[in-house]
C-alpha cells in the first residue's frame, strides 16, 4: 500500500512538472541513445568483419613471417617460391596452397588510370579463397609457369578503367608493363571502409619480374579438415623455420584472426560506450539537481505526510522512486531513439549497426541505476526533514 | 480508571538558533485525559505551537518526560514515533495543509496510506468521514475548488479518519472569517462530544477559550494557569486569569510518572503559577462546551 502510494505520488509529481521532467530526462535520453547506437555500430561492424573473414573460405591457414600480434612491426619476408614448394609437400596437395606478393601500382588503360593493389598469385587462389569470376577466366598453371602478362581485374578496377567497354581482351599497363585482361571478379564490397574490389591479380612470376624480386609476402593454405588445422600449421612453421633459422613464422587460422579483430573492435566499442556513458553521468547530475529542487518545493507536503504518520523511509522511497522513474522513462525513450537511429544508420549508410538485447538491458539497467545513485541523496534529505520545520516552510 | 492519553512532566524545548539557545518551553507538566476538551491560550510566541508539536510527537522535548499513548517518546525511534502519531494523534493546522491536486477523499485517506490500509477501504472510510464533517457531496473536489471552511473541514476529517485518541488543533480558525470559524469550532466540539476524541485547541481568542471546560494559559514558555470549569464561562472578559485551582478539580498525580512530578522540579516560576495538571475526569463527556 505504501509503495503503491509512493508510485502514485512519484508519477503525479512528474506529470505536474511535465516540461521540467522532460528537460531533466533529456540528459539521460541522449546518454542512453548514444550508448545504444554506438554499441550497435560496434556490434554491427564486428559481425560484418566476422562474415567477411569467414567468407574468405573455410579452414584457412595464413602463414606469414613474424608474429601476428597487435602492435608488432612487420618483418621483411625471406620466403620465395621454393619455400612454397616445401609447404606444398608438407600439405601434400599443391592445389591447397596459395601465395601473394602485393604492391600498390597505377593501372592505366588508354587515358584512364586507377591506383590499385597488384597481387602476384598462383592459379590456386580462387580455390583457397572463395573467389568467383563475373567474366572471362582466371590464371592457369601455364600462365604462372611462363610468367605470362595476363591480369584478372577486381570489379572496381574494371569499372574505373573500362566504364563503357568490355575489359576482356583489353590491355592494361601496370608499372609501365602491358598486361592483357583475361577475367573480371565478382564484386566483394566494402570492409571497414576498404574497397575489396580494388585489386588486380597477375601471375606471381610476372609480379616478381615486374618488381625485380624473388620474394613472396605470405602463403595461405586451405586445410583438408578443421580438426587437424592447428597441427598442420605447426608442421608448416617447423618446415619454414628449418629452412630459415633466423626468422620466426606464424600460422594463423581464421578463428585466431577473428579473435584478434574481435578484441580490437571490442575495446573500440567499449571506449565509445564509455564516452557515451559520460553523458549519462551528466544526465544523472541533472536528475540529482532537479530532485533537490523537488524536495525543496514539496517541503510542506513532506511535513504534512510526516505529521500523519509517514516514516522517514516512506518519504525517502517516494523521492527515490521519482528519481528512478525519471531516469527509467528517460532510459526507455533513449533506447527507442538509439534503436531507431541505429536502424536508420544501418539502412542508409555504409556503417553497419546491429541491436543486441544485452545492450538494451544494460542501457536500461544503467539508467535505472543512475536514478538510484543520483536520487539517493535528495531522497535521504527528504526523509530526514524535521516535520515541524517542514510544515513551516514557505 | 481512565488512562491519560498524553502525559508531559516538566517538559522543555529549547531551539538552537545560530548558537543561541531559544527556550520556547521551560518546564511544562500536564496530562491530557481521554475525551477532554482543552483550550490552550496565550500570546503570540508564548510557546503554544511548540507545545502542540511536542504533545503530538511531531517534535521531541529537550528536557523532561513525555508519554504519548502510554509510550515514552524518548525511547522511540523516528519510525516508531511516526507510527505512534499515525495511530494516536490527529493534527489540524491553521494553514489546512491539504495536498494540492489531490481530491478531498484522497486527502482524508492519506493517514490510512501510512497505516497500510487497502485502497478501497481507505476510500470508504475517508468518504464516510467526509460525510460526518458535512462534505459528503465534495468527495472529488480539489482543495482549490473548496472554500476555506470546507478545506479546514477536510483537514479535520483527515485528522479523525484514523480514529485517534487526541485531536490537536493549532488555531484552526485562524485563517477563517468569524462565521466560518464558528462553524468549524462547532464541528470540532461536536466531534469531541460524539466520538470521545480528546480535543486540544490552541486559540488566541479568549471568547473561544471559554467554551472549553479546561483552559490552559501559556506565557513565556510556561503554563501560567490550568483550570477546569464545570460550565463554560459566559460574558465578562472570559479570561480565566485565576491562578488558583479550579473548583471541581482534584489534583491528580500522573500515572507512571517519576517522582517529583507534582512539585514540578526546576524550570517553572515555582509556586507562583498553577502548574497543576488537571483533568475533567468523568465529567469531560458531559461538558462539550458550547455545542448544541
Ligand atoms: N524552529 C524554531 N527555531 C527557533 N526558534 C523557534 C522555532 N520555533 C519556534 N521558535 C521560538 O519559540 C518561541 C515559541 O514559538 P511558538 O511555539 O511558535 O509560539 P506560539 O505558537 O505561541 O506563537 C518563539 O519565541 C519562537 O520564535
Ligand atoms: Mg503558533
Amino acid at each position: 500500500m505504501r509503495v503503491a502510494e509512493a508510485w502514485r505520488v512519484a508519477l503525479d509529481a512528474l506529470r505536474a512538472n511535465r516540461m521540467r521532467s522532460a528537460l531533466t530526462m533529456l540528459g539521460v535520453i541522449i546518454g542512453v541513445a548514444s550508448v545504444v547506437l554506438l554499441v550497435a555500430i560496434g556490434t554491427g561492424t564486428k559481425q560484418k568483419v566476422e562474415q567477411q573473414v569467414e567468407g574468405l573460405g573455410s579452414n584457412l591457414l595464413l602463414v606469414v613471417p613474424g608474429k601476428l600480434d597487435v602492435g608488432t612491426a612487420p618483418v621483411v619476408s625471406p620466403l620465395d617460391l621454393k619455400d612454397v614448394d616445401a609447404v606444398s609437400r608438407v600439405v601434400g596437395d599443391p592445389g591447397r596452397v596459395a601465395v601473394t606478393i602485393a604492391s600498390g601500382a597505377t593501372a592505366r588503360a588508354g587515358a584512364r588510370s586507377d591506383f590499385t593493389t597488384v597481387q602476384g598469385v598462383l592459379e590456386t587462389t580462387p580455390t583457397v579463397f572463395t573467389r568467383s569470376l563475373a567474366r572471362g577466366r582466371y590464371l592457369t598453371g601455364a600462365d604462372v609457369d611462363t610468367s605470362r602478362r595476363v591480369a584478372v581485374l577486381g570489379a572496381s578496377v574494371a569499372r574505373a578503367l573500362f566504364p563503357d567497354r568490355d575489359p576482356l581482351g583489353q590491355q592494361v599497363t601496370l608499372a609501365g608493363v602491358r598486361f592483357r585482361v583475361i577475367g573480371v571478379f565478382n564484386p566483394l564490397g566494402q570492409s571497414l571502409g576498404v574497397d575489396r574490389d580494388d585489386e588486380v591479380h597477375i601471375p606471381v612470376t610476372a609480379a616478381q619480374r615486374l618488381w625485380g624480386t624473388q620474394r613472396i609476402d605470405g602463403i595461405a593454405v586451405k586445410a583438408p579438415d578443421r580438426e587437424r588445422i592447428d597441427q598442420l600449421g605447426e608442421r608448416i612453421v617447423a618446415e619454414l623455420s628449418r629452412r630459415h633459422p633466423d626468422t620466426e613464422f606464424s600460422a594463423v587460422t581464421q578463428q585466431q584472426i577473428l579473435g584478434v579483430l574481435g578484441d580490437i573492435l571490442g575495446v573500440l566499442t567499449g571506449v565509445l560506450a564509455a564516452i557515451a556513458g559520460i553523458s549519462l553521468l551528466v544526465g544523472g547530475v541533472g536528475v540529482s539537481n532537479i530532485m533537490l529542487v523537488s524536495v525543496r518545493e514539496r517541503t510542506r507536503e513532506i511535513g504534512l505526510r510526516k505529521a500523519v504518520g509517514a516514516r522517514p523511509r516512506d518519504i525517502g522511497v517516494q523521492f527515490l522512486l521519482e528519481a528512478v522513474l525519471l531516469t527509467s522513462i528517460g532510459g526507455l525513450t533513449g533506447m527507442a531513439l538509439g534503436v531507431g537511429t541505429a536502424l536508420l544508420v544501418d539502412a542508409v549508410s555504409p556503417i553497419p549497426a546491429a541491436i543486441t538485447w544485452w545492450s538494451l538491458a544494460l542501457a536500461f539497467g544503467v539508467s535505472a541505476a543512475v536514478g538510484i545513485v543520483f536520487g539517493v541523496v535528495p531522497a535521504q534529505r527528504a526523509g530526514r526533514l524535521d516535520p515541524v520545520v517542514a510544515l513551516r516552510a514557505e | 480508571m481512565t488512562v491519560a492519553a498524553i502525559e508531559a512532566v516538566d517538559v522543555s524545548r529549547t531551539y538552537e538558533l545560530d548558537g543561541v539557545s531559544v527556550p520556547a518551553l521551560r518546564g511544562v507538566s500536564l496530562t491530557i485525559a481521554q475525551g477532554e476538551y482543552v483550550a490552550v491560550i496565550g500570546p503570540s510566541g508564548s510557546g503554544k505551537s511548540t507545545l502542540m508539536h511536542l504533545l503530538g510527537g511531531l517534535d521531541r522535548p529537550t528536557g523532561g518526560r513525555l508519554v504519548i499513548g502510554g509510550r515514552d517518546v524518548a525511547t522511540l525511534t523516528a519510525p516508531e514515533l511516526a507510527t505512534l502519531r499515525n495511530e494516536t494523534i490527529g493534527f489540524v493546522f491553521q494553514a489546512f495543509h491539504l495536498l494540492p491536486r489531490t481530491s478531498a477523499v484522497d486527502n482524508v485517506a492519506l493517514p490510512l496510506v501510512y497505516r497500510g490500509v487497502g485502497a478501497r477501504q481507505r476510500r470508504e472510510r475517508a468518504a464516510a468521514m467526509l460525510g460526518r464533517v458535512g462534505l459528503g457531496h465534495r468527495l472529488t473536489h480539489r482543495p482549490n475548488q473548496l472554500s476555506g471552511g470546507e478545506q479546514q473541514r477536510v483537514a479535520i476529517a483527515r485528522a479523525l479518519v484514523t480514529d485517534p485518541a487526541v485531536l490537536l488543533a493549532d488555531e484552526p480558525t485562524g485563517n477563517l472569517d468569524s462565521a466560518t470559524g464558528e462553524a468549524v469550532l462547532e464541528l470540532l466540539e461536536r466531534l469531541n462530544a460524539e466520538s470521545g476524541v480528546a480535543l486540544v485547541m490552541v486559540t488566541h481568542d479568549p471568547e473561544v477559550a471559554v467554551r472549553a471546560r479546561r483552559r490552559i494559559a501559556v506565557r513565556d514558555g510556561l503554563i501560567r494557569s490550568d483550570t477546569v470549569h464545570d460550565r463554560p464561562l459566559s460574558g465578562g472578559d472570559g479570561r480565566p486569569e485565576t491562578l488558583d485551582t479550579a473548583p471541581s478539580a482534584e489534583p491528580r498525580s500522573a500515572s507512571g510518572s517519576g517522582p517529583g512530578h507534582p512539585s514540578g522540579g526546576s524550570g517553572g516560576a515555582t509556586g507562583a503559577t498553577g502548574r497543576l495538571p488537571r483533568t475533567g475526569g468523568t465529567g469531560a463527556q458531559a461538558a462539550p462546551g458550547g455545542a448544541g
